[in-house]
């Protein structure tokens, strides 16, 4: 009998080695080569971590706070005496309060804001400028089932193009965006009431803005552009004055978006009145920039085509004070469409592709009626888009490059960014904007003596 | 020696009576481990820690729903399409990110991520299941579930807790290991230890599940982990407020919620 139990070890153990088993671990008796049971599965049920499982929720009930502090710094590779100083150097802190009430829920977002650039210690809440920028204060409730309202000041975003944009007509801040800002700061809020209605067959939103909210557009007091009154580059010295329509419930906007989704893929009907967002005029007399009548409707689709996400966009923008195309000193009505199509390449490598057409229309009233000596606008402006993500070390070090190409009017231009998660509160983030183009008053050469380079410290909490 | 041998007739041909097929196994493991129930809730805390001690922190809540109403095994019944919707708490930098998940057996998932700054919603293009899930050592798979009809299985060993599965890729380019052993709890089914062999016949990953709990009758892994011996990294995950059926609604599971997070259900 022994000998046999020695054999039968002798053979336990040999099978052990030879299927390189975990050792033992202390106090069983018997000699099988598998693993632990979990706690729950033995019998010491009560080793079971006391507390666990009774914590409190990760979502608190009524009120939270969070928020992140950060310093932004950057410079121009080129200065030019028309620029401001910097592009930006900055020390911010946001504050994000959610309080949650029995019929609603109530949102804040505010960035306390050192700006070391324009020095304005003052408040403007339309335009973001001064120490406060106020992102988002709103109310949210669903007064019955099928609807949503979101009340107050608040971030808008749909349609489907990266950093394209075409049937979302809500305000962007395109300083931000040039300068080396977080790229959630390329969207302005609005200050709106969005009423989403729900339904098997089709999901309507409707955004009601009672005054104007324009984008933050490229003036001049940081950035350079092209000022076509003085027919050169300029900045700080010519700094866009602007005729902004604002009154209240007279200069209002609609947007609107009807949406379903069939299978896999996302189809959308989109309607919007309101106003150029950005200068899309000029009056000749006072020599101020207009923001005139524009309406746009359009359409998109967004789903899987064979291993990506493919989507096109197409929207009619409708310039109303100028229909005929006869005003050169308003936009022509165009056609705009995006075709677009990302996937993942390699193992945490993503490419996405873009191809932009504005197309204007009556491009032949609009040669005719331009003043001589003008720079004449091309009458398709095509766009390619490529973006480059790369995340490497567990995702925690993020590469990105985003370029902007247009071979019509040859110009470009390209956002390099290199993001580090240091740990679960502290990031680190480099990076650059820089522009290229033969002629000063395209779309994107006009931007080309902004190339900069930034570097920011961010700690969330 | 007479003794040895008569258990062993007695036991042995009990045993084959009782033993279920590989294929039983391998199913009542993977409707265990991602279908129990109709839907279900958790809240979810990582830590990741790295060769260097360093550690990371991430916390969410994971809401389920299964296409599927049954727990069947028989005819595949508890098998079809789920969705799921993942809201981030932490760290800072995805507070309120929200990520929804339409999984399908016979296509790639659809893929949407919200970013609340932008109140962007993001359609994110199927990628590699075999990649960290949000920085952590586990894979989207091991989070979603992989496909049975992937792998070869075959039942190399029942020891007195476990069957112990050998699970070989139909393709073999298509993934990092060659293959993955696991011990399956017999009386749940739940995968106690998982391990990956890769190419060369190391062993290079293990998958543990630290703590069980019986909820709502059904046994549930309430603390895992998943070790890379490679880079020596470790990830924990613990579950906490589990519950299942819940009466969670379809429709929870769409652009709306993304835009508006259903506090009450995340809650």
């Amino acid at each position: 009998m022994q000998i046999y139990t020695f054999i039968m070890l002798a053979l336990l153990y040999s099978l052990a080695a030879y299927a390189e088993e975990p050792a033992l671990p202390g106090g069983l008796d018997d000699l099988s080569s598998e693993p632990d049971l979990p706690m729950g599965l033995d019998s010491s049920e009560s080793d079971f971590p006391k507390g666990f499982n009774d914590e409190g929720s990760l979502i608190d009930p009524v009120f939270t706070i969070t928020g992140f502090i950060e310093l932004r710094s950057g410079q121009w590779i080129d200065k030019h005496s028309y620029q401001a100083q910097r592009p930006l150097n900055e020390a911010r802190l946001q504050l994000e309060l959610e309080r949650e009430f029995s019929t609603f829920t109530f949102t804040a977002v505010a960035d306390l804001i050192y700006d070391d650039v324009t020095n304005d210690r003052g408040i403007a809440l339309e335009n973001g400028n001064g120490w406060l920028d106020l992102r988002t204060a709103n109310a949210v409730f669903s007064p019955t089932p099928f609807m949503d309202i979101r009340l107050g000041r608040q971030i808008l975003t749909w349609g489907t193009g990266d950093l394209l944009f075409i049937n979302d007509l809500f305000p962007k801040d395109w300083n931000a965006f040039l300068i080396g800002r977080e790229v959630e700061y390329l969207k302005a809020p609005s200050d709106a009431i969005k009423i989403s209605l729900f339904n098997k067959s089709v999901n309507l939103d409707l955004v009601y803005t009672p005054r104007f909210d324009a984008d933050r557009y490229i003036d001049g007091s940081r950035a350079s552009y092209f000022n076509s009154t003085l027919g050169r580059l300029a900045g700080t010295d010519a700094v866009t004055k602007v005729d902004r329509p604002n009154d209240w419930l007279h200069d209002d906007e609609l947007a609107l978006r009807l949406y379903k989704n069939i299978a896999a893929y996302e189809l959308a009907l989109y309607g919007y009145n309101g106003f150029w967002k950005s200068p899309g005029g000029l009056n000749p007399t006072t020599g101020r920039a207009l923001f005139p009548d524009l309406a746009v409707y359009g359409a998109s689709i967004r789903g899987p085509l064979a291993s990506g996400i493919a989507n096109a966009e197409w929207g009619y923008y409708d310039s109303q004070d100028d229909r005929s195309g006869r005003n050169p000193m308003i936009n022509n009505s165009e056609q705009r469409l995006i075709l677009g199509y990302e996937q993942e390449i390699a193992t945490n490598l993503t490419l996405g592709m873009q191809y932009y057409l504005k197309h204007m229309e009556d491009y032949a009233h609009y040669r005719r009626t331009l003043p001589a000596g003008a720079y004449p606008a091309r009458r398709s402006r095509q766009e390619y888009t490529l973006r480059l993500t790369w995340l490497t070390m567990n995702q925690n070090l993020i590469w990105s490059l985003f370029s902007f190409h247009s071979p019509s009017d040859n110009d470009g231009y390209l956002r390099a960014r290199l993001h580090y998660k240091h740990d679960d509160h502290l990031s680190l983030e480099v990076g650059g904007n820089l522009f290229w183009g033969d002629d000063q008053q395209t779309f994107l050469g006009q931007f080309q003596n902004n190339d900069n380079l930034y570097t920011a410290l961010r700690y969330g909490f | 020696m007479r003794n040895l041998i008569t258990l062993l007739l007695f036991i042995l041909p009990a045993s084959l009576v009782a033993a279920p097929t590989v294929d039983e196994i391998v199913h009542r493991s993977n409707m265990t481990t991602y279908y129990q129930g109709e839907d279900g809730r958790a809240q979810v805390k990582m830590i990741i820690t790295d060769s260097q001690g360093r550690e990371r922190q991430r916390q969410l809540t994971i809401l389920r729903i299964d296409a599927a109403k049954s727990d069947a095994i028989e005819g595949d019944a508890y098998l079809g399409g789920q969705k799921f919707y993942i809201y981030f708490h932490r760290p800072a930098d995805v507070n309120k990110m929200a990520f929804l998940v339409w999984k399908h057996l016979d296509q790639d998932d659809d893929r949407w991520l919200y970013l609340p700054a932008l109140d962007l919603v993001k359609r994110i293009a199927a990628s590699d299941k075999r990649t960290s899930f949000v920085g952590s050592d586990f894979f989207y798979e091991d989070v979603s579930g992989r496909r049975l009809d992937e792998d070869r299985h075959e039942l190399i060993e029942t020891t007195k807790s476990y069957y112990v599965i050998k699970n070989s890729p139909k393709d073999a380019d298509a993934v990092e290991f060659s293959y993955y052993k696991a011990f399956i709890h017999k009386q749940t089914f739940i995968p106690v230890q998982v391990e990956y062999f890769d190419k060369a016949g190391n062993k290079y990953r293990i998958a543990k599940a630290l703590g069980v709990k019986n909820i709502q009758g059904y046994p549930t892994v309430t603390k895992a982990s998943v070790e890379n011996l490679k880079t020596g990294s470790k990830t924990v995950m613990e579950y906490s407020k589990v519950e299942y059926d819940i009466g969670l609604d379809d429709a929870l599971f769409t652009e709306r919620y993304l835009r508006k997070a259903p506090r009450r259900q995340l809650r």
